[in-house]
């Protein structure tokens, strides 16, 4: 195998081995070029617009290192607005969230309105005539869209539409979209957490089927403990799982889980008095989607990664998790919970009641992982031993969720990304 | 009118001392007996920390059945971010003792807890809502809240030990 100093994957399908090289994981000039070819390039996922429900409505956040307003206007239009004035840079808006007619720059008063427009200049009349406040609006990402709720944004103009970038996700999209009439919702309380590694290692964790057994006994042993049927359920080899590339990065692992699912799978720790619910919410869906559907909606669970930096995990929640590096060896997570936007009140409590056996900085699985992230990140500092090794299911026709064909997909589009020529960039310099 | 009398100020400090020293020196089955059979233990999202966990997503939010998991996790062996185990070291301060709500008696306390792990020093800073009750002569503790000041769990990453 070619394993030069300059190529980060060697994808040999013949043998069936593939390698990523761990300066992927390392290196600050790799850094600086993903931020360029891989998030100044991708669809990058800004928010839910159930956030922002009102008109006026703001939510101010870091989105892969710059500070935006995801922000519904008083037109209803939701937008994404870049958090700096057009005057001399201040954050315009230094609230979380809240709402807001304005936005007014605390540094000159320059005030802008929910929509970015300018629409007022203290001491207008010191400006020339070629001073326009059409021109001096609060800038936007150059594209902006929303596939059922899912706010994102773009920073290349000639990028293909969200549509056609989310290509196959769409499909696992609308599995989770569709789990309600009324729409979805994010839930109250953002989980903001970090750790101390590369992104991408969390990409990969986040729907590594092959981890689960090992990294998560605990939580297997919990839910046992708790009185989970986990025979019929075996975790290592479910009755029904499929790996799926979904094109442009995207991919997803779906399986038959041992963990009950607040929107329709039943299991005993839920209580015999919550049943009749359970089956007769199974049985809308039934009528709605049909029977195979329904069982795909219900019963399985889906781990979704977005391309580059979205994961969208169905299982027993959903959580809506997105990560940015910050350096190479740290990165910052932020995960919510999406649920039905008419959940009951009771409903939405065993919701999050089973997300949090699970998920997140305090879950009992969560943290196990974030412990394996940095322990590979604190052993790539051994620099001799220079590549990862994720050829698992290479040469199988049917790679099952324990297999790596997930994140072949992601490497593979990562790969391609970085190394590509830049036509553009190229043709200048000539 | 409540007819629960309140106990001292100093009461309610030796209880929260005392748990404060087995959490840091992991003696967590005698931790839990501190704790009454219908305990809870929340950690509040660092967004929304007056939030209710039955419509706000926590960071923690156990029953006695999973503070019970928690533990037994904790003392085994296959809780990975707690193995090697942390060395934390919890201040206690500003306790007061508030009030009363039904038979629980009400109080307060400032924390910073810091944790030492792989020679990093992550420090959780925030305060305490306990809601005690008097067993016989004991205080017991029926729920613990910690409520953090830290903005996100940035750079700890997790809160992996009980806080």
């Amino acid at each position: 195998m070619d394993k030069s100093a300059e190529s980060y994957v060697v994808d040999d399908q013949d043998k069936g081995l593939f390698r990523v090289n761990r300066r992927a994981f390392t290196d600050p000039e790799c850094l600086a070029e993903e931020r360029r070819r891989v998030f100044d390039k991708c669809w990058i996922y800004i928010g839910h617009e159930s956030e922002v429900p009102h008109a006026g409505d703001y939510r101010s956040r870091n989105v892969a290192g710059r500070p935006m307003i995801l922000v519904r206007g008083d037109d209803s239009v939701v937008r994404v607005l870049l958090n700096t004035c057009t005057h001399r840079g201040s954050l315009v808006c230094r609230q979380k969230s809240g709402n807001a007619k304005t936005f007014q720059c605390p540094y000159h008063a320059w005030t802008f309105s929910s929509r970015g427009q300018l629409v007022g200049v203290p001491g207008e009349d010191s400006y020339s005539d070629a001073f326009k406040r059409d021109d001096m609006a609060l800038a936007t990402p150059p594209q902006v869209d929303n596939y059922r709720g899912f706010v994102f944004a773009c920073f290349d103009p000639a990028a293909d539409s969200l549509y056609d970038y989310l290509a196959g996700a769409r499909e696992y999209l609308d599995l989770v979209a569709d789990q309600s009439e009324l729409g979805m919702k994010i839930v109250a309380g953002q989980q903001s957490y970090s750790a101390r590694a590369n992104w991408k290692l969390l990409v990969e964790n986040s729907y590594d089927g092959y981890h689960g057994l090992p990294t998560h006994q605990r939580y297997f042993s919990f839910l046992s403990d708790i009185g989970v049927d986990m025979k019929g359920r075996d975790v290592a080899a479910p009755s029904y799982q499929k790996a799926v590339d979904l094109g442009n990065g995207h991919a997803v692992v779906e399986y038959q889980s041992a963990w009950g699912r607040p929107i329709a799978h039943w299991v005993a720790p839920f209580g015999e008095h919550r049943k009749a619910h359970f089956e007769e919410v199974r049985r809308r869906f039934d009528e709605r989607f049909g029977p195979e559907r329904s069982r795909r909606i219900c019963e399985t669970s889906r781990n979704l990664g977005i391309f580059p930096n979205l994961v969208i995990n169905d299982i027993m929640a959903i959580t809506v998790r997105t990560f940015y590096p910050v350096s190479p060896d740290y990165m910052e997570v932020n995960a919510w919970a999406l649920a039905p936007a008419d959940e009951s009140a009771e409903d939405s409590a065993l919701r999050l009641d089973n997300f949090l056996t699970f998920l997140g900085p305090g879950g009992f699985a969560t943290p196990d992982d974030v412990e394996m992230l940095e322990a590979c990140q604190r052993g790539f500092a051994n620099r001799e031993v220079g590549w990862s090794d994720i050829s698992r299911g290479m040469k199988r026709e049917h790679p099952s969720i324990t297999d790596e064909l997930q994140m072949r997909a992601f490497w593979r589009r990562w790969n391609q990304l970085m190394t590509e020529p830049q036509l553009k960039r190229a043709r200048k310099a000539a | 009118m409540s007819s629960i009398e309140l106990p001292s100020r100093q009461d309610v400090e030796d209880l929260l001392y005392k748990e404060a020293a087995l959490l840091d020196e992991w003696r967590l089955d005698e931790w839990m007996e501190l704790l009454t059979e219908d305990a809870v233990y929340e950690v509040p999202p660092t967004d929304v920390p007056e939030g209710d966990s039955r419509n706000t997503l926590f960071i923690i939010a156990d029953d006695a059945v999973r503070i019970r998991s928690r533990v037994k996790q904790l003392l085994g062996k296959a809780a990975w971010s707690e193995n090697p185990r942390s060395r934390t070291r919890r201040i206690i301060a500003n306790v007061r003792v508030i009030g009363t709500d039904g038979d629980n008696i009400l109080a307060t306390a400032n924390f910073a807890v810091h944790r030492m792990r792989y020679e990093s020093v992550d420090t959780y800073i925030g305060h305490y809502d306990y809601k005690l009750v008097r067993v016989g002569n004991d205080l017991r503790i029926r729920e613990r809240r910690a409520i953090l000041d830290n903005e996100a769990l940035r750079p700890h990453g997790k809160i992996s030990f009980i806080l």
